[in-house]
């Protein structure tokens, strides 16, 4: 079986085991987080052996040239020697220009990087703070037209990171950033097609982003875009979605309160559930979901009962409560 | 002389049959509880692998790795009646497809050769 060097010690692995796993089962504590080579939270620098191609499928060319990969996507074929990726190889310092508060628990952040990020709307980064927690963050703007990285973090009670970004991190000061990674965009292949957008709490972020550039592209068909929160107070983008609803005719967005019933303007109950009674066919459709995993899964499976095809359905589910 | 896996159109034809397949699988409350669906890309590969096989395309399927792979749906009550609404809903798929008739009966022959190691017999 092969061995995994690191850190100068040997780990054994055994038959069919990921390098991530092996390292786990042996008390290695080296960062991950989805296990299922999305998030890249897990990525490793190859010192000596060879990786997998499956590991290196969606690393960018610099990395796979630097030997960079996915241990969580590596069965390895014979020994290797592997560390913690450089700094400076994956890592590229950005300033927080701007900071606003959209809603009482959610928070814009404008970054700026030092050197061009080239990212798809919809896509997402990992954040590293000067204590080492990484976290990944969608980003909610638009490469062609903002200036600035945009993402959208809610203050959620167990998560340290969200305190640290929206009590500690201030504009001038600098993050590290890592990406972008993700599937979860835009294709403008078939402009005619309807599009369902499906985002609860900040999942909306990235929806916002995919959004704009369908209608920045010239999609024409329709575009059904469904924010689920619990409380009015929460739909943190309101009025914006309700402005750029009423500049494209085919941009409709339905603001989803699933306490208490929130009067005129809104719809009562779960976005997913109305989105799916108010659209039972989806043959055809392209479907984007984004939020909590429970959700994202459910709805994943309902939205191709009702037709729409498994590539037509993207999702991009949080990986850490604290998104 | 093309293979049974050219003549029903390659990899292509696995991608628009899976998709119709699997979904009359998930609508079927005969069935539908042996079929994890948390992670529904994983189980969507599944279902295509099988179908690649069905098709007769290239795979890599042996009968122990059918009896392995469903011996905890076995011990669950897996049994003929759930054995037989798969392949109905297989037949049914290719049928909507247009596939020949002929066609049809190799695919049903190879997925009904399955059907002692898929309940462990």
């Amino acid at each position: 079986m092969p061995e995994i060097i690191y850190k100068g010690k040997a780990y054994p692995g055994e038959q069919d085991e990921t390098v991530l796993d092996t390292l786990c089962r042996h008390d290695v504590h080296v960062p991950f987080s989805c296990r299922a080579g999305n998030c890249h939270t897990c990525m490793l620098h190859c010192l000596e052996g060879e990786v997998t191609t499956a590991s290196q499928d969606n690393l960018k060319p610099a990395l796979k040239l630097l030997n960079y990969f996915l241990p969580c996507q590596c069965v390895p074929t014979g020994d290797l020697e592997v560390d913690l990726p450089d700094e400076e190889d994956v890592y590229v310092s950005a300033r927080l220009v701007e900071k606003q508060q959209l809603s009482p628990s959610v928070w814009r952040f404008s970054l700026e990087a030092a050197v061009p990020v080239f990212y798809h709307a919809g896509q997402f980064l990992n954040l590293k703070n000067d204590q080492g927690w990484v976290r990944s963050y969608s980003l909610a703007s638009l490469p062609t037209e903002d200036e600035a990285m945009e993402i959208q973090v809610k203050r959620m009670p167990d998560g340290e990171m969200s305190h640290w970004l929206i009590d500690e991190f201030s504009p001038g000061m600098h993050i590290e950033i890592e990406g972008p990674h993700g599937h979860c965009l835009y294709t403008n292949d078939s402009p005619q097609r309807s599009i369902l957008c499906i985002g609860t709490s900040t999942g909306l972020a990235p929806l916002i982003g995919i959004v704009r550039d369908a209608l920045h592209q010239g999609h024409s068909g329709d575009i059904h875009l469904y924010h689920g929160v619990r409380t009015r107070e929460e739909l943190y983008l309101h009025e914006s979605l309700k402005d750029m609803a009423a500049q494209h005719d085919n941009l409709h967005y339905h603001a989803c309160v699933s306490g208490d019933d929130a009067g005129e303007g809104f719809k009562h109950g779960r976005a997913s559930e109305l989105a799916l009674e108010e659209h039972p066919d989806l043959k055809g459709w392209q479907v984007f979901l984004c939020g909590a995993p429970e959700m994202v899964q459910k709805t994943r499976m309902k939205a191709y009962l009702a037709g729409a095809t498994m590539n037509d359905i993207s999702a991009d589910a949080f990986t850490t409560p604290e998104h | 002389m093309s293979t049974l896996f050219e003549k029903l159109g390659g990899e292509g034809a696995v991608d628009a049959a899976v998709d119709i397949f699997y979904r009359k699988v998930l609508a079927d409350d005969s069935i539908n509880h042996f079929f994890e669906t948390t992670d529904m890309a994983a189980q969507h590969a599944k279902q295509k692998s099988f179908l690649t096989m069905a098709f007769g395309g290239p795979n890599n399927y042996t009968g122990t790795d059918m009896r392995t792979a469903h011996a905890p749906l076995v011990a669950k009550g897996l049994n003929e009646d759930h054995f037989n609404a798969v392949a109905g809903h297989l037949q049914s798929t290719l049928e909507e497809l247009n596939v020949p008739a002929d066609l049809i009966g190799e695919v049903m022959a190879i997925a009904g050769s399955t059907k002692d190691d898929v309940l462990g017999r």
